[in-house]
């Protein structure tokens, strides 16, 4: 057994068992950065051990009995009280018995990540600590993601985690009659996630990319443990169909391409097809949610692949359901949007204008976009350029730049 | 766990509640104090007389130093608490709901630090 092949086997490990294996170390001790470290420390072990002894047979129960060790001395040290400490001791113990028979780790990744995005935490702090403790991305990497320094964001997930630990934030699966409110927040978080891959398609910041693959691995996670929940459908469907078409955001030159101009053939038929049937299992349960209204205005977007054209009438029913559900003003926006394809582009600015009110639209950049479109639309050129100046000053995307920049550059002298 | 819930509502508003008002809170109380005795999750609590009967006491140089009246005055006063035993977050914060304060104010919700 050389290094390498030591080294790829702990990484592969590190790959597909981090999560369960930090799920159940933190479902015992309660406290996260205990688990991690006990997790870290039997990393390192394993790139020690395995060089030598070989890779074992089954390399996550030999990180997780490691670990476990690690949790047991670490409680040991530290404990501060006897009766918590041999509270701890019993509860690990009693664990690794019920793990160690099977010789498989229990998946808790689900739990784990009710405790990422449990109500008593910051919002903002919800997307960075799944993807610190279900995937295993360090601070600095996160950070890149989120557009904070790399030493605050190790702050805040260290002080995440205190809060976890202090306040008792629970392991487990929320009560039947919290579990919509607060599933609702785990995909929250995972939505974001994604969104955050989203808006660097050609992944100019390298530590972005990947970002797409983990927001659905997260969101498999969720689907497959918690299969009767149409929301939980919804978000991977959602994501699915987004991520079908992320390469065709793209031409051959690198330049942005709107999805009105997008060739369905370059759409990825296979992933269209998944977030299809997910979504059809969804619907059957009947509980309509926003993330399955948002994933069906993106099947009818992708219906064009077989249409030819762009159900605009039925699009807007959906978003006249997604914001009687959600009063979003970002949904305000995309209804405008559609409501300008099916009664013309003066009923679509008139809806626009009526959001004006709405101060979160003002640093909203697909807002000032959609405005300057109509307003071109409209032979408005004067507005329309300003608009698309307001665009421009919001968007960091190269590729979106050049694109809008050549619209405005477009737009004819006004008439009268 | 341990946890605090300290009851925090607005003195005047109580104060000037109707004696109808007044006996549905009190029952309120008696019931709910009554869960959590059932539960066996109810560890001590009391209701506090009003800031106008507080003092406070700081030292300052050597010297003690009272003060009538709280520490700060806020729009919200403490009122009262209970000390509960709950296995987690979740179980604490279920209990604080229900506890009557939590209309008439809001209840804040604070571990123990355990020794």
């Amino acid at each position: 057994m050389s290094n390498t092949d030591a080294h790829r086997a702990a990484e592969q490990a590190a790959r597909h068992s981090y999560g369960k294996l930090i799920a159940w170390l933190a479902a015992r001790s309660r406290d996260v950065a205990v688990a991690e470290d006990a997790l870290s420390e039997a990393f390192a072990a394993a790139l020690a051990a395995w060089p030598t002894q070989g890779v074992p047979a089954a390399p996550e129960a030999w990180l997780l009995t490691t670990a476990r060790r690690r949790l047991i001395d670490m409680a040991r040290r530290r404990h501060t009280s006897e009766t918590a400490g041999d509270r701890l001791l019993l509860s690990l113990e009693e664990a690794a018995a019920e793990a160690g028979t099977s010789g498989s780790v229990p998946d808790q990744r689900l739990r784990l990540m009710f405790a990422c995005a449990h109500p008593a935490l910051d919002p903002a702090m919800r997307s960075p600590l799944m993807l610190q403790t279900v995937l295993g991305l360090d601070a600095t990497t996160i950070a890149a993601v989120f557009l904070v320094p790399p030493a605050t964001m190790g702050q805040r997930l260290v002080r995440a985690k205190r809060r976890i630990r202090d306040a008792g934030i629970p392991f487990r699966l929320p009560e039947q009659e919290d579990l919509p409110a607060r599933l609702d927040a785990v995909l929250e978080a995972i939505y974001a996630v994604f969104a955050a891959g989203w808006v660097d398609p050609a992944a100019l910041d390298q530590r972005r990319h990947g970002l797409l693959d983990e927001a659905l691995w997260l969101g498999r996670v969720v689907a497959d443990l918690l299969p009767d929940e149409p929301e939980a459908l919804g978000l991977l469907a959602l994501m699915l169909h987004a991520a079908a078409r992320s390469a065709a955001r793209r031409d051959e030159a690198g330049a942005y391409v709107p999805l009105s101009a997008q060739n369905p053939s370059r759409w990825n038929a296979a992933t269209i097809a998944e977030a299809e049937s997910l979504l059809l299992r969804a619907s059957a349960s009947r509980r309509v949610g926003r993330f399955q209204l948002e994933a069906a205005v993106q099947s009818a977007h992708a219906a064009r692949r077989n249409t030819g054209g762009t159900d605009w009438a039925a699009i807007m029913l959906l978003y006249d359901a997604l914001l009687a559900l959600t009063g979003s003003p970002v949904v305000a926006v995309n209804r405008a949007v559609a409501l300008a394809e099916t009664a013309g582009a003066a009923a679509g600015l008139a809806a626009l204008d009526g959001l004006a009110d709405a101060p979160e639209l003002a640093t909203y950049q697909p807002y000032w976009a959609a405005r300057a479109d109509l307003l071109a639309r409209l032979g408005r050129s004067e507005a329309a350029s300003a608009a698309y100046g307001q665009a421009l000053a919001l968007e960091h995307d190269p590729a979106a730049r050049r694109f809008l920049a050549a619209r405005q550059a477009a737009l004819p002298p006004q008439q009268g | 766990m341990e946890y605090l819930l300290l009851i925090y509502n607005n003195e005047k508003e109580t104060a000037a509640m109707s004696q109808a008002e007044r006996e549905r809170w009190t029952g309120a109380y008696m019931a709910y104090t009554q869960a959590l005795q059932e539960a066996n999750v109810l560890r001590g609590g009391n209701r506090l007389r009003p800031t106008s009967a507080t003092t406070t006491v700081r030292v300052a140089g050597g010297k003690v130093q009272t003060v009538d009246g709280p520490f700060a005055e806020t729009r919200e006063q403490l009122a009262g608490y209970y000390l509960i035993d709950a296995p987690d977050l979740d179980a604490a914060l279920s209990w604080a709901g229900r506890c009557p304060g939590a209309q008439y104010g809001s209840i804040e919700v604070r571990p123990i630090w355990a020794m």
